[in-house]
């Protein structure tokens, strides 16, 4: 396919591992942000191809795992109102609350659609005047900019029966919170494609000053994240701190002015809790007050909902890349995509997920 | 008395969308609470159709439901599907169908012409394979209590004389054939479906397997070892579910998959992998190494196997896992899928 196999090249990924081997003169420590990276660079066996050289550490970058387990709760309170339509992105479905996850909640009764736009669900407000239809806003910045849209536009329309569970998470507070941490082994930084799609990389240029670390924005396919991964390699070499961007043909410095726009008319930035991790401050985005009758949490009053996570799983340290997945106990045994104890093993983008379902051929016990 | 339900399974209390899609919750339900309950040496088997023998040979039989939403998609509707999909499980046992069973369940205010549209699809599928509906049943139930129309269609199939197919008899050494793109169907249906619907030129692939099966037994006959349609769950859930019953290792090599370019545009958009997306049209072929060659020639010859091939191999090693040899040279388990498989966020 056009665009696509031209970055999955096996032979110019090879020169490309070459190249990385040539250049580091010693391991390098490496943080991909985004869980569609890390879903890539396992699935392809770059980790592998790699070892030695680049030791690439999993970064919290998978929206689906970092949604605090007291929003799954309201999610799920929200969704079993009786008239509710709740339409969310379709691994959502499947992340455990303290009771059960959506899938057993629409096994139960509530009605619970698979969209694949928050447009998609505000058409579906259109279509059934007498259903309250609420969409589950999850996501990084990427996914902002469109759940914005969304709000924006029933607000333009009048359409009243249409609102938003909102669970937006920023990257770069949550790259501060692993820098911070004084035990933290990163190097350098694969920034995330997307997000910086939408937001530029104007605040990963001012992070890169502040901890003496360099980044490169890089795309999703393995050419990009090789590509991306030299170049770190390269900055790292010279010891130079600074900001470079492999997805020119999708990021530009200052990003998508458009998207920026929307967003910021519709949601401001709030203190944020990220599930396995903890509060982090300014981490978050919540509706304006001019837009605050489109909350959902709001409308069916299910702010008092809280919840605490169970101890059991690891995901925290796994989100931080303390730990990689499976240096945990339950890791393809209580813990699996079918029966997930975290959401990192439910989520396509899960650091869990990635490293069960493309587990490596020598570590799966065959039988006999 | 005295038999309790093993239920409950893992730690659902009801039934989830996962128990139907074909993966490892649909599996467990079948290992542990259906074949348990009603266990005998041909549900044992846990093919697709059942072969029984009686005094003037085998006959294979073979029953499925539909409930594919919507009923009228590109390149096919319910119809079709519930003739094709059964005829499909019968030729995947050797057979040669012969007789379908149809009963409808409609819900209060379906509409008669769609009826009627479907009925005369299941006409002409009908007549295409000189097979003949001898009994059936119609249901109505209120509406809200149904999602339109489902079908279940039941067929009774005669096993060619020369056909010997199980996965007991697949053999370390054998080859994998596939007969041609997959994922086809499952892409079609989903860029029709609510909430995801995207433009596509795709169609889904449901057609009657038989003539082309025909045409590989009449040649290969024994050296044919087993059959199975890459329906729910796709090729990945199969070739898992063949390994399993074989008692194999299977060897799948990524590169040698075809997959044509809008699926690969979907599966991209949709975050689906297309070894895991259904096909109503595709099989593939567990076959002698040394008839390999001549079984590849006559499926390409086919008019329903042109874009046939050499997948990959069946070994002595790592019994009932399927390897899949990756583009990037590694080496990778290729399980079987978990639940349905869900469309990514971004």
């Amino acid at each position: 396919m056009r665009y696509v196999d031209e970055y999955r090249d096996p032979r110019a990924a090879r020169r490309l591992v070459a190249e990385i081997r040539r250049t580091a003169t010693k391991p390098r420590q490496i943080m991909e942000v985004c869980g569609g990276q890390t879903h890539t660079l396992i699935r392809y066996g770059i980790d592998e191809l790699l070892s030695g050289a680049v030791d690439l550490i999993h970064g919290p970058g998978c929206p689906v795992c970092v949604t605090p387990l007291e929003k799954i709760d309201r999610a799920l309170a929200v969704a079993s109102r009786p008239r509710v339509v709740f339409a969310t992105f379709g691994d959502m479905v499947r992340v455990p609350g303290s009771d059960g996850d959506l899938l057993r909640a629409k096994a139960r009764g509530a009605d619970v659609r698979i969209v694949y736009s928050p447009t998609d669900a505000l058409a579906l407000a259109e279509k059934h005047p007498d259903r309250e239809v609420v969409f589950f806003a999850v996501g990084f910045e990427t996914t902002a900019p469109a759940n914005a849209m969304s709000v924006w536009m029933a607000d333009k329309k009048g359409i009243e029966n249409f609102s938003i569970l909102v669970s937006h998470v920023r990257v770069p507070p949550a790259i501060r919170i692993i820098m911070d941490d004084p035990y933290s082994q990163v190097q350098g930084f694969i920034a995330p494609g997307h997000v910086c799609s939408i937001m530029g990389y104007r605040e990963y240029e001012e992070l890169a000053r502040e901890y003496d670390v360099p980044f490169v924005v890089a795309g999703f396919e393995p050419l990009d994240l090789l590509q991306g991964l030299l170049m770190l390699v390269e900055l790292m070499e010279e010891d130079r701190a600074v900001t470079r961007n492999q997805y020119t043909r999708s990021v530009r410095p200052d990003g998508n002015p458009q998207a920026k726009k929307i967003m910021n008319e519709v949601f401001e930035i709030c203190g944020m809790t990220w599930r396995g991790i903890g509060p982090i401050a300014e981490s978050g985005l919540r509706l304006r007050d001019r837009f605050a009758h489109y909350d959902a949490e709001r409308r069916f009053d299910v702010e008092s909902v809280k919840a605490e996570e169970p101890a059991a799983c690891i995901a925290g340290a796994v989100l931080q890349g303390k730990k990689k997945p499976h240096e945990c106990e339950a890791f393809g045994k209580e813990c699996t995509p079918e029966h997930p104890l975290g959401a990192p093993m439910v989520s396509t983008e899960g650091a869990c997920s990635a490293y069960y379902a493309f587990r490596k051929f020598e570590d799966v016990d065959h039988g006999v | 008395m005295g038999f309790e339900c093993p239920v409950p399974i893992q730690d659902y209390d009801t039934v989830t969308l996962a128990h139907g899609g074909g993966g490892k919750v649909t599996h467990r339900l079948i290992e542990q609470v259906l074949v348990p309950a009603l266990d005998n040496p041909a549900l044992r088997e846990l093919h697709d159709g059942a072969v029984v023998r009686w005094e003037h040979g085998a006959l294979a039989f073979s029953t499925d439901s539909y409930v594919i939403n919507p009923p009228f998609f590109p390149g096919g509707d319910i119809g079709l599907l519930a003739v094709n999909g059964t005829v499909n499980d019968l030729a995947m046992c050797g057979a040669r169908p012969r007789y379908l069973s149809l009963a409808f369940i409609l819900e209060e205010g379906f509409l008669l012409k769609d009826l009627w549209r479907i009925v005369v699809s299941i006409r002409e599928a009908c007549q295409a394979l000189e097979l003949s509906v001898v009994t059936g049943d119609t249901k109505v139930v209120e509406r809200g209590k149904g999602d339109g129309i489902f079908i279940n269609t039941t067929g009774i199939g005669e096993r060619l004389p020369g056909a010997e197919i199980s996965p007991r008899k697949i053999a370390p050494g054998d080859k994998l054939l596939l007969s041609g793109p997959i994922a086809e169907h499952g892409i079609a249906i989903m860029s029709v479906r609510e909430g995801l619907k995207f433009e596509t030129d795709l169609e889904s692939d449901t057609v009657a397997l038989w003539p082309l099966v025909e045409a590989m037994l009449n040649r290969a006959g024994r050296q044919i070892h087993a059959l199975r349609d890459a329906t729910r769950g796709g090729v990945a859930s199969v070739l898992n579910e063949m390994a399993t019953a074989g008692g194999v290792g299977v060897v799948l090599d990524e590169s040698a998959v075809p997959v044509n370019e809008s699926v690969k545009g979907g599966c991209e958009l949709l975050g689906l992998d297309p070894l895991y997306v259904a096909n109503e049209g595709r099989f593939v072929a567990f076959v002698a190494a040394d008839a390999a060659e001549e079984v590849l020639a006559v499926m390409r010859e086919h008019p329903l196997g042109r874009e046939s091939c050499l997948v990959g191999e069946v070994v002595a090693e790592h019994a009932r896992v399927v390897r899949l040899r990756s583009r990037f040279g590694g080496s990778r388990v290729l399980d079987m899928m978990s639940g349905e498989q869900l469309p990514r966020i971004c």
